[in-house]
């Protein structure tokens, strides 16, 4: 940006043989967008010569340059003789700077409207829908031999990162995890005493509370609370890395990155996640007899009492079984989404969000698949 | 020297922490010249070029740029300031977001106001003036190469027609052809657009063919400013080896200052 305070203007003298346009005061690319659309009403003569004069131009930068040569270039489509002989030397070599460079580009990649384009476009989804599930599993059959691998050479194993990362994912989230349980504890409680009195029948608060987070709430809740945590903590790291080639530096120097980046991350949500299901079924029990105790008057004793005709060891095993499968799930896909990063800083984010809404569909789906698998065997 | 310093830095003192970067530095980059700094590594030349457009600020001294004091500038006061110039980033820093004409856009759309078309042309014009093909613009930064993303962060770099251009190794990382036509196109833009040239480098070949005068950091100062020839005939070690040693005999610096190879 040019400085130069005088307001731009042009004006349009007729004669004989056509047209002076006078410019004046400073084109610069702050007063470019305005004059652009003044310069679009002009009225050049229909024949002759045009000059172009600019003697009394205070400033001029390449943006008000390119205005004057489009003036001469229009000029020229309507078969006028345009001089350029009146603009001073240092303007003049702009002018020749811009004109030497117009060769328009496109903006933006050609864009696709239309409704084959959509069908093409639903079409071109499906196959690669179909292609990434099959890049899905390939992965897993991957990730799989490798654990093979490493159970014939536990010593591949990579312990620190394994640690390193259970207390990530572990030892962190509790805090989180914790306050999700107890609330939900207490809202369950809240919400079915509020149904069951009207039976008179308050005392099941404890049943429900204890059968609901056992079986189903405490492993979702910590499940989606990881997916949220770690698994999109697995993308942006994994894809960071990709980004920065240290996933391809990895493979030149014979370092699998499977075995180092997936398998710890893999081994360390697997061993933790049945442990925070222990620890949300815990505070979310607590957090619903805390309720009944205080908004029902049901004494810990007698709610401890309830408890144990309520559940059975079965309840807690449905919940706790389903837990390192979810957490399978959960890395898988994170460090799935993640290796599939390319380009630059916005495919991260991309992946990222693919990662979270793959992994809580994934757990969903497997738990409801649970939920037929255990009511076929009675559990 | 013609004309007024449009940077003028006295004093400048920079650290982090107990780690002292400058101390007591002294600069004048005057209207039209193309000035190289240069110096080892860790001597502080991008924490110089970064101190200058305000990104860092010093702990001591004070930079003047195109006449105003920008240490203790307010935010907003930074900003207005800073469409008056253009910084092209080591690795480019294009938004990959974005096509490299919508890269090019994007300071007209946030400082002026103008319609598409118009910007659009704009765009144009720059990507050919920084010798992109035009079909270059619709790409994204992901899809091009090292030395085109120089060039296209350039032609953002130049979107306002700044007065003063920052250049941060421009050429680290092309090859020596396409270095040599970066470094004729920063000579031929600095002519055509009556640019100030900031140039930060460790390329001998872009010194000599493109700096009308040469810093060297070293020592946490400028130890020594002046033309190539003045660089050749300093006595410090460090100039001396620098300008001096086997690389810079490639890049025919003796033979421009008269002093052949020996042996």
């Amino acid at each position: 940006m040019a400085a130069g305070d005088e307001r731009p203007s042009f004006e349009l003298v007729m004669d004989g043989d056509g047209a002076t346009v006078r410019l004046a005061g400073a084109w610069t690319v702050e007063t470019a967008g305005p004059l652009f659309q003044e310069l679009q009403l002009l009225r050049l003569p229909v024949r002759g010569r045009l000059i172009l004069d600019g003697a009394a131009l205070s400033a001029v930068d390449t943006a008000g340059a390119w205005l004057i040569y489009r003036l001469g270039r229009e000029a020229r489509k309507n078969n006028l003789a345009v001089d350029l002989a009146a603009m001073r030397g240092p303007h003049r070599a702009l002018i020749d700077e811009v004109a030497a460079n117009d060769a328009p580009c496109p903006v933006k990649p050609p864009q696709k409207l239309g409704a084959i384009e959509l069908l093409e476009d639903l079409g071109q989804g499906t196959v690669d829908l179909w292609r990434e599930g099959l890049k899905f599993i390939n992965f897993v059959g991957l990730v799989v031999v490798t654990i093979g691998r490493t159970i014939m050479k536990p010593q591949r194993l990579r312990l620190t990162s394994v640690v390193y990362h259970m207390e990530q994912v572990g030892v962190r989230a509790m805090p989180i995890v914790g306050l999700m349980a107890f609330l939900l504890g207490i809202v369950i409680a809240q919400q079915g005493e509020f149904q069951l009195r009207r039976f008179g029948a308050e005392v099941f608060v404890v049943d429900l509370v204890a059968i609901s987070i056992l079986r189903e709430i405490a492993i979702l809740i910590t499940a989606i609370m990881l997916a949220g945590r770690s698994g999109s903590a697995f993308t942006a790291q994994i894809g960071s890395m990709v980004l920065n080639e240290e996933i391809d530096a990895m493979r030149t120097l014979g370092i699998d990155p499977i075995e180092t980046l997936v398998l710890p991350r893999l081994l360390a949500i697997v061993l933790m996640t049945p442990l925070l299901t222990f620890y949300s079924d815990i505070i979310g029990i607590f957090g619903g007899g805390l309720f009944s105790w205080l908004a029902l008057d049901m004494t810990p004793a007698a709610f401890i009492d309830r408890l144990n005709a309520a559940i059975t060891t079965d309840s807690f095993l449905v919940g706790i079984i389903k837990a390192p499968f979810f957490a399978a799930v959960i890395a898988l896909s994170g460090c799935f989404e993640g290796l599939k990063v390319s380009g630059g800083a916005e495919s991260v984010g991309k992946q990222t969000t693919r990662s979270v809404v793959e992994s809580i569909f994934l757990v969903i789906v497997l738990d409801a698949a649970f939920a037929v698998f255990f009511s076929a065997i009675d559990m | 020297m013609p004309g007024n310093p449009v940077i003028k830095v006295r004093g400048l003192k920079t650290a982090f922490g107990p780690q002292v970067v400058h101390d007591n530095l002294d600069i004048d980059v005057y209207q039209g010249e193309i000035i190289g700094v240069v110096g080892g590594s860790g001597t502080g030349k991008s924490v110089l070029l970064r101190s200058i457009i305000g990104l860092l600020h010093p702990v001591a001294g004070s930079i003047e740029v195109l006449g105003k004091n920008i240490i203790g500038m307010s935010q907003y006061e930074l900003l207005e300031l800073a469409v008056r110039w253009g910084v092209l980033f080591q690795h480019g820093a294009l938004f990959t977001s974005l096509t490299v004409a919508q890269n090019i856009e994007a300071p007209l759309r946030e400082h002026t106001k103008m319609p598409q078309q118009l910007m659009d042309e704009i765009a144009s014009y720059k990507l050919s003036m920084v010798g992109l093909p035009p079909d270059a613009g619709a790409k994204y930064p992901a899809e091009l190469s090292g030395g085109m993303i120089k060039r296209a962060a350039l032609a953002r770099s130049l979107a306002l027609d700044p007065d003063i251009l920052f250049l941060d190794e421009p050429t680290s990382g092309l090859d020596p052809i396409g270095a040599a036509a970066f470094d004729g196109l920063i000579r031929r833009l600095r002519d055509a657009l009556g640019l100030t040239v900031f140039l930060v480098t460790h390329d001998l070949d872009t010194l000599h063919a493109v700096c009308d005068r040469i810093a060297v950091l070293a020592e946490k100062r400028v130890i020594v400013i002046g033309a190539m020839d003045d660089m050749l005939a300093c006595e410090h070690p460090w100039v001396r080896e620098y300008f001096h040693g086997p690389r810079s005999r490639a890049a025919g610096l003796h033979k421009a200052a008269g002093d052949g190879p020996q042996g």
